[in-house]
């Protein structure tokens, strides 16, 4: 059974219909990587995954239950997965540990002193150890989007959602970023990425989707999408995108 | 290499140096011009004689001045133990408001008749109803006091205002703020609690500042229904010596603390301003 699967989603604003019918599957372990042009419908998608935002037909599962039931309280199931934003959203008035803490703190009653030991741990691992301290304002925009990964990962995520994570960087800071992705990949994360990174999406996906006007009109292994595409709206996006 | 002359200073820095001093040398002179001219033209004006002896008495001042400051410890207390009221009371309006639970439904209604309510009646009219009013239908002591109801006049009004500053702040704060928070699986009101109002109450400090300002300046109202503030003293002094200079009295006190109050509030503005930008 997949981790995530996706069975004819549709989401609509009004009447702009943003997800048409998609149909997805994410195994456990794999990286997929969501391409597309600006408006496709990658972020909504990942908003709708998270139930940050809800659809309106067709049905959403993790690990075979459906997330997606009407009524169903959003808040366990978004304990299950981790979403990270273009923007970080860190809190801006509290230091990064405090950011990384709050929510095991609040959702799984666990005190500060305990926490301290395994939030250390993360921050080390993502060589953020120095930083635990700092304000967000007083943290580079690579530095800041990596505590927004440490923060996810703090509440032990089953998958992780990064929506466009390296496109508010310089881009000198973006190999520092892309590089805690390949780490969580190695450590067998379900991860599902909207990305304009296609070497890194070629290089690191197991699956690549590309959308288009909230359609998926291709998926396949990176190789496949990449080098032979067969639409001619994927082999269009392309050609622009590798350019 | 820039060319340094034998101060150390560069051609920019002499240059400007000069600009400063000639520009602090026009401001302090027309200033001095100005102040000399308000000294020496004044007095001269038909009817000076008058108006000083009547506002500016300096014997009824010496006399009454003490007197006042005592006065103006009683507005003072009606003010320490009514802001924390507002606050809190300010607050939970500015919640209700917001709540987003059907069954909290009727809350939100009577949060918004209440802020419309006493943010549309004049601040006196509300204390003469509640201060002079509920007293007057005979209740016993202590619960006929004109300072438990004229402070509630004070407070419901006052309350309103708050309560809309706070939700003015609460709505600045980021959607994406929230997105952040529940995607972490926060529930609504942890959300609210650590991530919204900590950021919306500091936002709206220098603001609700200015409120309270006003507060301090408004308990002067309560003078109309009994309590012995500085106002009504300063009145009680007129009437006395017939003279108007206790009511200037009164007018430094108010302004030795709200001068100073007003200015931190804009300083705190303007470092937030700062630092946003
Ligand atoms: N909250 C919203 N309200 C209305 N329309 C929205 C909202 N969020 C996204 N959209 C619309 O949905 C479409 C897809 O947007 P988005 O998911 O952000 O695409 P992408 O992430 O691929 O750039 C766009 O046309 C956008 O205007
Ligand atoms: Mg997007």
């Amino acid at each position: 059974m997949a981790k995530i699967t996706l069975k004819a989603v549709e989401k609509r604003f009004g009447d702009n219909t943003v997800c048409d019918g998609i149909d997805l599957e994410v195994e456990e372990g794999e990286m997929v990587c969501l391409i597309g042009a600006s408006g496709a419908g990658k972020s909504t998608l990942l908003r709708c995954i998270n139930l940050l935002e809800t659809i309106e037909d067709g049905e959403i599962l993790l690990d075979g239950e459906d997330i997606s039931l009407p009524g169903l309280d959003p808040q366990p199931v978004r304990r299950r997965i981790g979403m990270v934003f273009q923007s970080y959203n860190l809190f801006p008035h509290m230091t990064a540990a405090e950011n990384v803490m709050l929510a095991p703190r609040r959702v799984y009653k666990k005190s500060r002193a305990a926490l301290r030991p395994e939030i250390t741990e993360l921050f080390e691992r993502f060589g953020l150890a120095d930083r635990m301290d700092h304000y967000p304002d007083q943290l580079s925009g690579g530095q800041q989007q990596r505590v927004a990964i440490v923060r996810a990962l703090a509440m032990k995520p089953e998958v992780m959602l990064f929506d466009e994570i390296t496109s508010a960087l310089d881009p000198q800071l973006v190999g520092e970023v892309l590089d805690v992705l390949r780490l969580l990949k190695d450590s067998g994360m379900t991860m599902v990425l909207a990305t304009h990174e296609m070497g890194f999406a070629r290089e690191a996906a197991d699956k690549v989707c590309f959308l288009k006007d909230g359609k998926v009109v291709e998926e396949g292994a990176p190789s496949a999408v990449f080098d032979t595409p067969q639409h001619p709206d994927t082999q269009a996006f392309l050609a622009r995108a590798l350019k | 290499m820039t060319k340094t002359t034998a101060a150390g200073k560069t051609r920019r820095q002499i240059y400007e140096d000069r600009l400063r001093r000639r520009s602090m040398l026009i401001a302090g002179g027309s200033t001095l011009a100005v102040f000399l001219a308000v000294v020496i033209l004044v007095p001269m004006a038909p009817g000076w004689d008058r108006v000083k002896a009547s506002f500016f008495n300096w014997e009824v001042f010496a006399k009454t001045f003490p007197k006042l400051l005592e006065a103006f410890k009683l507005d003072v207390a009606i003010f320490l133990w009514s802001a924390p009221a507002i606050v809190i009371l300010g607050l939970l309006v500015a919640l209700a408001r917001d709540t987003r639970n059907p069954a909290l439904f009727p809350l939100r209604i009577l949060g918004a008749a209440y802020t419309d309510i006493f943010r549309g009646v004049p601040v006196v009219l509300t204390v003469y109803l509640i201060g002079f009013g509920i007293p007057g239908l005979g209740l016993p002591r202590p619960w006929n006091s004109p300072y438990i109801w004229g402070s509630l006049a004070l407070i419901l009004t006052y309350s309103a205002y708050v309560a809309e500053i706070f939700r003015s702040g609460i709505e600045s704060v980021h959607a994406s703020q929230r997105a952040a928070a529940a995607s972490l699986g926060l529930s609504d009101a942890d959300s609210m609690r650590f991530v919204i109002l900590p950021q919306a109450i500091r936002r709206v400090i220098p603001a609700q500042m200015n409120m309270f300002i006003a507060l301090q300046k408004d308990v002067a109202l309560l003078s109309f229904i009994g309590p012995v503030e500085i106002f009504r003293q300063a009145g009680v002094f007129k009437s006395l010596l017939a003279n108007f200079t206790p009511y200037v009295g009164a007018a430094v006190i108010f302004l030795a603390v709200t001068i100073p109050a007003t200015r931190y509030a804009d300083y705190l503005l303007a470092k937030q301003n700062r630092e946003r930008s």
